[in-house]
């Protein structure tokens, strides 16, 4: 790893500061991500400020029909929540299922979100509940915010503060998890909300999507058999040594029917 | 260089580290308690898990640093005396290892399932629980009757 100068302010505004000028710096939150990342040296940055003494960022809270998350609540916390089993309990499974119980006890739901990997999980909460992510400058749509492969709608220096999760009428996530990293091979959000149905897919392809086919289809009919005629176009998919795209396509379809069975019981 | 003070195992210790240095390497390098073990580096295996303010974590994707001010326990703090705690006991009684790398990590990772699970485990739990700590010698059977002899018998303590 090269060396950096590590700072770790307690107000955002200085956190702000601190990144302001400094094109080779970086946020560090959880660090789950990150620090193997510059450990294999894939990175390098000349300042890390860390997050974590940044109460305003901490914590889970209800705010009317949604759920209020900041952005260093760590996963454990997010799936041990009760306010958040009670509104969502789709999103503390999700939550539960990240990495193991060592990454969840110090990951957290802005370091994944701002990371976006490809096959993490929260993208698929994020889209597929219809969240919106607060930053120190804005609020961004979870549609507009996921562009590419690790590659978001932050500009240089800004900083996800929250992220607020609609509560639906009922959801279900359901994955299918590489067998040493449990980083999704593919997972499914399904949301049935007061606008319709909602299918979001992490894990496939380069960022995650919806599924509007399946959307339709659920929109009809919502269960598992609405499904069944689905075809899914493993054209774009991601292939690698641990599965084909058309694994992958065919994955989606069985993790999306165990994600409505979720969202029914 | 910044300077931490870490309690580790109950006593303030400080240092001057780089900012890359990782609480593993604090640990090991500039304490010499090297009953955390490196086991893969790439975050994967807890063999180097310990617990940072009563949680577990893989110490080595933390950095030091980001540890200053907190309170640190590794496998050596666990044992009061000459008396084992009662997870590390329950490992020798069940044979909870062979080559024995993978041990602390494992016994701190099995401490830290209590704090989230309480002491009722059954072998479903404990199992989807162990998901962050690899062993490549025992094929977990003896882990699983170790790790809930262990919840059982920290009760009683």
């Amino acid at each position: 790893m090269h060396d950096f100068t590590y700072h770790h302010p307690n107000l955002l505004s200085d956190a702000a500061g601190l990144l302001g000028g400094k094109p080779e710096a970086k946020l560090l939150a959880g660090g789950m991500s990150l620090l193997p990342s510059l450990k294999l040296r894939l990175a390098r940055y000349s300042d890390l400020v860390d997050l974590k003494a940044i109460a305003d960022l901490q914590g889970i809270k209800r705010a009317g029909d949604a759920v209020v998350i900041g952005a260093m609540t760590r996963h454990a916390v997010v799936a041990a929540s009760d306010v958040v089993k009670q509104a969502i309990p789709a999103l503390a499974v999700l939550a539960g299922g990240i990495g193991d119980p060592l990454v969840r006890n110090r990951g957290t739901i802005g370091g994944s979100i701002a990371n976006a990997d490809p096959a993490a999980d929260y993208p698929a909460g994020v889209l597929g509940l219809g969240a919106t992510i607060i930053t120190d400058r804005r609020e961004i749509a979870g549609e507009d915010f996921f562009l590419g492969l690790f590659e978001v709608a932050l500009e240089p220096g800004e900083i996800i503060t929250a992220v607020r999760f609609p509560i639906p009428l009922r959801a279900g996530y359901a994955k299918l998890p590489h067998p040493a990293s449990r980083f999704a091979l593919v997972g499914v959000m399904v949301a049935k909300t007061r606008a319709g149905v909602r299918v979001a897919v992490t894990g496939a392809a380069a960022t995650v999507f919806r599924l509007t086919q399946a959307e339709a289809a659920l929109d009809a009919d919502f269960s598992a058999a609405a499904l069944d005629g689905i075809e899914v176009d493993a054209g774009e998919f991601s292939s690698d040594i641990h599965a084909s795209a058309e694994y992958r396509a065919h994955a989606i379809t069985v993790m999306a029917k165990r994600a409505i069975d979720a969202a029914l019981r | 260089m910044p300077t931490v003070s870490i309690t580790v195992n109950g006593e303030l210790r400080s240092a001057e580290v780089e900012g890359r240095t990782l609480l593993v390497h604090f640990l090991r390098d500039h304490l010499r308690l090297t009953g955390t073990h490196v086991g893969c580096d790439t975050s994967q295996c807890g063999a180097c898990t310990v617990h940072v303010d009563g949680v577990a974590i893989k110490s080595c994707s933390a950095l030091a640093v980001a540890c200053d001010g907190a309170s640190v326990t590794t496998i050596e703090g666990l044992a009061v005396a000459d008396q084992l705690h009662p997870m590390q006991q329950a490992f020798h009684e069940n044979h909870g290892l062979q080559c024995g790398f993978c041990t602390p990590g494992m016994i701190m990772s099995a401490i830290d399932m209590v704090r989230r699970n309480g002491h009722d485990l059954d072998e479903h739990t404990i199992r989807t629980q162990l998901d962050g700590n690899i062993c490549r010698c025992t094929g977990y059977h003896n882990i699983v009757r170790a790790v809930q002899a262990g919840a059982a018998a920290m009760r009683e303590r």
